[in-house]
């Protein structure tokens, strides 16, 4: 009998007082209506989540790890971008 | 008398008792009400348990037992409730663990083996099904802890029956495979719905005194929810037939006594004990 892999899904999950949906984990499906479930099973059994997100893995474009130097090592010495450098009015206590 | 020495020998003549008049009605409308539903949701509990390490993927499994846990949940608070109705100060824990199969009200359909992976969520969509409509009817009942338990478990049986019903159109209608093993299940496990049905005297001394539904009355909300989904999935539940099943009358399967010759192990051979 040929034996098929389910396909991977990635696991978002928006926690109570979060805003934002955050990577979690991930399930193996059929289809995004059981991946839904299993995450439900899987992540929220402890209050973890209020929304779920799941994508199929295979979706997902990443970043070349080897392209690392290229694409993030410019930004560390642009200290500049920070918000740092700006004199807060005495009323703004906390930014 | 230690107490643990005490809890044994109230099980021994309690199981003297039950040997003794197999067939009778000791108990009061309501409570026998009560522990139908405590026990129905006890036994599937402990038969969902049994995947416990054998489901077929990891995320299964633990829905499985996340629905197991729910059901023991139910039943925990339900054999609470049934142990303040009979005012004989029995725990949950001795109800469970306790009594004899024949003093057992689960329904037939929740002590049969779990049977493959289709079977049994099979058997928890007909099961949740039943008990949404239950638990739904049950909101407005007189006896306010039973209402109470009613509103806690109706949001957990939502989601068994969704769970259960996404599996059962899947696989129905799902490889040749999958929909063979699924009209079997389904012409195994049909006829001990007709169990869920029946009425009988504690349905209507209960229903009289608003405490319950008479679970026959549930049957059209039944079958509204379970056959579209059974059309979905190209399942064909099979005629009506002669056979009937007791269990809730305590006329149990083969199945039960060696469910609960495990299940009550523990206690049995060392009354009391925690942890």
């Amino acid at each position: 009998m040929e034996r098929k892999e389910w396909p991977l899904w990635e696991v978002f999950i928006r926690s109570r007082n979060g805003l934002d949906h955050k990577h979690c984990g991930s399930v193996h499906a059929p289809d995004a209506g059981i991946a839904l479930q299993s995450a439900r099973d899987v992540y929220t059994r402890r209050q973890e989540g209020v929304s779920i997100w799941v994508v199929r893995a295979d979706q997902i474009h990443a970043s070349d790890p080897d392209a690392k130097p290229e694409m993030f090592d410019p930004a560390d010495d642009k200290i500049y971008r920070h918000p740092t450098f700006y004199k807060l009015p005495d009323e703004v206590d906390h930014m | 008398m230690t107490q643990a020495n005490q809890v044994k020998t109230e099980g021994a003549s309690r199981f003297a008792l039950s040997r003794a008049v197999p067939d009778a009605h000791p108990y009061s409308a309501h409570l026998e009400y009560v522990l139908r539903l405590a026990d129905s949701a006890l036994i599937l509990g402990q038969r969902l348990s049994e995947w416990c390490g054998h489901a077929p993927v990891l995320e299964e499994e633990l829905a499985l037992a996340n629905i197991a846990l729910d059901l023991i949940g139910q039943s925990r608070l339900l054999l609470t409730h049934a142990g303040g109705v009979e005012g004989a100060r029995r725990d949950e824990d001795q109800l469970a663990f306790l009594r004899a199969e024949r003093e057992y009200r689960n329904v037939t359909l929740v002590e049969l083996p779990n049977g493959d992976f289709g079977q049994t969520v099979l058997r928890n969509f007909l099961f949740a099904a039943f008990q949404r409509s239950l638990w739904e009817a049950l909101l407005a009942s007189r006896d306010a802890e039973l209402a109470a338990i009613a509103e806690k478990s109706l949001k957990e049986t939502r989601y068994h029956l969704r769970h259960s019903a996404e599996w059962v159109v899947r696989l129905g209608d799902g490889s040749a495979e999958s929909h063979a093993r699924m009209q079997s299940a389904l012409d195994y496990l049909w006829p001990y719905t007709t169990e869920l049905f029946t009425e009988d005297a504690v349905d209507q001394q209960v229903a009289a005194a608003a405490l319950g539904i008479a679970w026959s009355s549930l049957e059209p909300a039944w079958r509204a929810c379970v056959l579209p989904v059974l059309t979905q999935a190209k399942l064909a539940p099979p005629g009506r037939s002669a056979f009937a099943s007791h269990g809730k009358l305590g006329r149990h399967s083969e199945h039960l006594g060696h469910l609960l010759a495990e299940m009550q192990h523990l206690q049995r051979a060392f009354p009391g004990a925690r942890w």
